[in-house]
């Protein structure tokens, strides 16, 4: 009794599922031909977009080191105006701020009671090196052109701030910097640069802890690599 | 008497120079094939310079053919079919395709380049036991959760002043968080020199170690925040050990 039932049932699924067949793909025929011209019209807009998938990646050489030297004189607190020269390299993050790492040396002469007490020192030769490096973050601040002549050169004016160590009188000193500088680009490689620095540290050299203020004044050049 | 660490830092500018000339060298081998695309947005303005202040001179239209020659930043150097030579925005050059149709992609760096980052270099400045402290590092991500680290440290202080290095191997527990933490440990070599207006004590090389905890914060760009506190334990040739707590900050940027 139970599997005739069942074959019943079996069978009557067999026929409605045969039929839904039928009628599904006979459906589906009949839509083909009437939906085939609209689908061939929207492929068209759309395929030139399916063609670009592929991305290439552009290699590019990238420019945003500079590296560079300088010349010029620093006037060190106490000790006269001293010739400086020194190294300097930049990382350049954005079209406005870049990061620099200079260094430099001078030679401090003798201040002015040692000059007028005639023979007295109160450093010697060795002591008397001074040599600094600090870490800054500078700002583009007027990127422009500057013109020579007729004609026209590209030209940036910047402000630079930064901290380091200055170690004169064979002692470490901790150093803020803060400064003006003009970067002359005559070609896209090569630059002139001219900065204006202020080194401020704290120093006990002549007896009491003071804070002295150490202009510099330099001009070199860079180039970006 | 050792060189001062100005000289030191002088030297160290041209040895980076050298290696970052024979590092990017390999791509100067490249200009010989400059990069050449199709323009497609409506045009192109080119400035004189590689800054959104250079006076734009020259305007390349839909379907002229340009060469891409160098990067600054995001800026680019191109120059058109009849010899112009300006820079364009990456933005406006987004949209060029290649001769042969393809698109092109000027990468910018994005928070997904930070979760990917592989090399990181920086400098932080902090509070090392009352010295005031510059450190110089850098960093290689074995993983994104693990990274080996060498740094370099200047602590300068009232008495003396101290240049250390160290290496060290951290964990990134949630390296895809934008503030993404981190532990470390490490050990190094300290050096010790008095200032001379003192009276003068001998100079002190130590072996020390370190365990860090710090955070990493993603900002724009290339640009990583890092915060850290360092626990030193250094091993001197005297009775006691001595501890030194360090506390610093500074930026980063990955490559």
């Amino acid at each position: 009794m139970e599997s005739r039932l069942f074959r019943l049932f079996l069978t009557g699924t067999y026929k409605t599922l045969f039929g839904l067949l039928v009628i599904i793909s006979s459906n589906s025929q009949a839509a083909e031909p009437a939906s085939n011209p609209l689908e061939k019209k929207t492929e068209q807009i759309i395929l030139p977009e399916l063609d670009r998938r592929e991305i290439k990646q552009a290699t590019v050489d990238a420019d945003d080191f500079e590296i560079g030297g300088f010349a010029g004189v620093l006037s060190i607190e106490d000790f006269g105006v001293n010739a400086v020269y020194g190294a300097r390299l930049a990382y350049h993050v954005t079209e406005d701020i870049f990061a620099e790492i200079s260094a430099g040396q001078s030679k401090a002469s003798e201040t002015s009671f040692e000059v007028l007490s005639g023979g007295l020192q109160l450093l010697t030769e060795d002591e008397r090196k001074l040599t600094y490096y600090n870490i800054s973050l500078g700002y583009n601040l007027f990127a422009g052109e500057s013109f020579f002549g007729k004609r026209a050169f590209n030209s940036d004016l910047y402000v630079i701030a930064g901290i380091g160590n200055t170690n004169f009188a064979n002692s470490d000193h901790f150093t803020w910097n803060v400064g003006v500088g003009y970067r002359f680009i005559p070609r896209d490689w090569f630059t002139i640069h001219v900065d204006v620095r202020d080194h401020i540290f704290n120093s006990d050299i002549l007896g009491a802890d003071k804070q002295t203020h150490n202009l510099e004044l330099t001009a070199g050049f860079t180039f970006f690599f | 008497m050792n060189d001062s660490p100005g000289k030191k830092i002088m030297r160290i500018i041209i040895l980076c120079f050298l290696i970052l000339k024979t590092v990017t060298g390999g791509l100067v081998e490249a200009r010989d094939t400059f990069l050449e695309v199709v323009v497609t947005d409506p045009f192109i303005e080119m400035h004189t310079g590689p800054a959104s202040g250079y006076p734009v001179f020259h305007v390349v239209e839909r379907g002229e053919k340009i060469t891409v020659i160098v990067r600054k930043t995001d800026w680019f150097k191109i120059r058109t079919s009849k010899n112009k030579e300006g820079w364009a925005h990456r933005n406006e050059l987004v949209q060029t395709l290649t001769l042969d149709g393809k698109e092109t992609e000027f990468r910018d760096v994005t928070f997904e380049g930070f979760k990917k980052r592989r090399w990181e270099v920086g400098l932080m400045t902090g509070d090392f036991e009352g010295a005031a402290s510059l450190t110089l590092f850098g960093t290689y991500y074995l993983t994104p959760t693990l990274s080996t680290e060498l740094s370099a440290t200047h602590a300068i202080g009232n008495f003396s002043s101290s240049l250390m290095a160290n290496v060290r191997i951290a964990a990134h527990p949630f390296p895809e968080w934008r503030i993404s933490p981190f532990m470390a440990l490490g050990s190094g070599y300290i050096q010790t020199t008095p200032n001379a207006t003192l009276v003068r004590t001998v100079d002190r090389d130590d072996p020390l170690a370190h365990v860090s905890f710090g955070a990493n914060i993603y900002i724009s760009k290339r640009f990583i925040f890092r915060m850290e506190y360092n626990n030193y334990k250094i091993f001197t040739s005297r009775d006691n050990n001595e501890e030194i707590e360090e506390w610093k900050a500074g930026f980063s940027a990955f490559f």
